[in-house]
């Protein structure tokens, strides 16, 4: 008995097939995920650097450089998102594939989380007790980056789809960015700074939560209407 | 009954009068000049195509 | 009625319906603006807080308003012509986008200035209003940039177009995020519209100063437009024909 009806594949199987294929090319070129991550831990080094190491002033600030430093890293990290696809033409076998360009474009979006906003979220504690933050604000911190990183991640797709293979891209990308990001970086620092201060903080983190589901739901769409576009 | 000091806030009244009327009329002159500047080039290329 | 969609639509009734209706926009909100322009400075009463600084209000009012409304019509007519492919939305979208810009700066800088007497300061970051003015300065520029880095028109216009779309999103929650995050930081001064209710001598130049500038706002778009379609159809035959004919610009 022959089967000649080939199996369909799943809706997600595409998500999960360029998810892997980026994690499989991240594994071997570890300098794209160390990079970005060596430069979020420089930048928390520049501040006390500039503005003086006062232990009152680091405390105060800690929250929202921390925050500035993540926002920047990841800013630097989203430029190769679809930089290496378009230059040898794996972005063209994406754009004529079967599956839904939204699923594949979530994807690789959601590789580029796991090798740049989950690696910022794991390593925050470390530069968080140097800037003195008391050990019950480093949870929230922590979990602040987590939701606002994802939002990160899907917001700096559209910026990067639609400038992708642009002379000079990555201005452009940073400046597209930049105010889509801010209601983020809003919350995020300021939810940990309200924690850092024992004030309520539950509505921020609810907030971040929001942002991340209707990124989560909206931004795979206008990315891939960005890519088809950019790639006509 | 006018004041023109604008008790004391004159400067600060009158510069943001001043600077909104400058950029209204800037931006309609650029607007003209660059319609003008367009049909000119667009004219002088079409005239040159039909002396050929 | 339909029809009238179409021709409205055809970039050669549009060239010459605009230049038809754009003096019909700017002669009245000249006169308003006029209007509004003597009786704010002259005939309304000072503000019992501000003194004569409040005056400020009718040019900044008007200024943000327009600043907001441009970037409405960018991301509507936009997402018209991403929708339903019409080139002449993308060419009003185009056009907007430099006013807007032009009335997002002029808020900015009325509103600091006026912030001077009233703060003591040129530059509030507590004021949820400015900060969120400033980010959609942003906004603008990075449409234009967007626009300036694709060489291809087609191309730029769908381009930008998603980018309006997902700003205008993004506009709304900056504002609520940043009006939340100076609330968390105490120390700042909303601008209040001249005081709770407006007494009718001062809301009536206000009221004149919206409009005209609206009008106004129309006129100076119409113009551009014009011009942009006038470059983007400069290889047509319609174009030719009326350059090539007794001089009807």
């Amino acid at each position: 008995m022959n089967d000649y009806t080939a199996q369909q594949p799943g809706l997600f199987s595409g998500l999960w097939a360029t998810a892997r294929r980026d994690l499989l090319l991240a594994w071997k070129r570890p300098g794209d995920v160390l990079n970005p991550l060596f430069f979020f831990a420089m930048v928390c080094t520049l501040f006390p650097l500039a503005v003086g190491p006062s232990a009152e002033q680091l405390e105060f600030s800690g929250p929202g450089v921390l925050w500035v430093a993540a926002l920047l890293a990841t800013l630097l990290s989203l430029n190769s998102l679809f930089l290496t696809d378009f230059e040898d033409g794996s972005l063209d076998q994406l754009l004529v594939s079967a599956q839904p360009l939204p699923i594949l474009a979530l994807g690789k979006t959601l590789a580029h989380w796991l090798t740049s906003g989950l690696p910022l979220v794991l390593v925050s504690p470390i530069l968080a007790v140097t800037y003195r933050m008391p050990g019950s604000v480093v949870p929230v911190m922590m979990l602040t980056l987590l939701l606002g990183t994802v939002s990160l991640s899907l917001l700096g797709s559209i910026g990067a789809a639609l400038t992708v293979g642009l002379h000079r891209g990555t201005a452009l990308l940073s400046l597209l960015i930049l105010p889509l990001a801010m209601p983020v970086l809003i919350l995020g620092a300021n939810t940990v700074s309200l924690a850092a201060g024992n004030d309520v903080y539950t509505t921020g983190v609810w907030a971040l939560g929001a942002y991340a589901v209707a990124s989560l739901s909206l931004a795979p769409y206008a990315t891939a209407a960005a890519l088809r576009i950019s790639n006509e | 009954m006018e004041n023109l000091a604008m008790g004391n806030y004159g400067v600060y009244v009158w510069s943001c009068f001043g600077l909104t009327l400058a950029v209204v009329l800037f931006s309609d002159w650029r607007a003209r000049l660059r319609q003008r500047r367009v049909y000119r080039d667009i004219e002088v290329r079409i005239k040159a195509l039909e002396e050929r | 009625m339909w029809k009238l969609f179409h021709q409205l639509a055809s970039p050669p009734h549009f060239y010459r319906l605009a230049a038809v209706i754009s003096p019909w926009l700017a002669v009245p909100g000249i006169a308003l603006i006029a209007y509004g322009v003597y009786a704010g400075l002259f005939l309304a009463p000072m503000d019992y807080q501000q003194g004569d600084a409040f005056r400020i209000i009718y040019v900044h009012v008007p200024s943000a308003y327009l600043s907001m409304m441009a970037y409405m019509i960018m991301a509507i007519s936009g997402g018209i012509g991403l929708i339903w492919r019409i080139k002449l939305s993308h060419a009003v979208a185009a056009a907007a986008a430099p006013l807007g810009a032009a009335f997002t700066f002029l808020a900015l800088v009325t509103g600091s200035i006026w912030g001077r007497p009233m703060w003591g300061t040129w530059w509030e970051w507590g004021d949820p209003r400015l900060t969120s003015e400033l980010i959609l300065l942003f906004l603008y520029f990075g449409y234009m940039a967007l626009r300036g880095a694709i060489d291809d028109t087609a191309k730029a216009d769908k381009a930008s177009a998603v980018l309006a779309l997902v700003g205008v999103v993004n506009v709304v929650i900056v504002h609520f995020s940043v009006e939340w995050w100076s609330s968390l930081h105490q120390g700042q001064t909303l601008m209040k519209k001249g005081g709770p209710a407006m007494d009718p001598a001062m809301l009536y130049p206000l009221l004149a100063m919206i409009l005209g500038f609206t009008f106004l706002f129309g006129s100076l778009l119409l113009r551009r437009v014009r011009t942009e379609v006038l470059f983007r159809e400069r290889r047509t035959k319609w174009v030719r024909e009326m350059i090539l004919s007794p001089e009807g610009s």
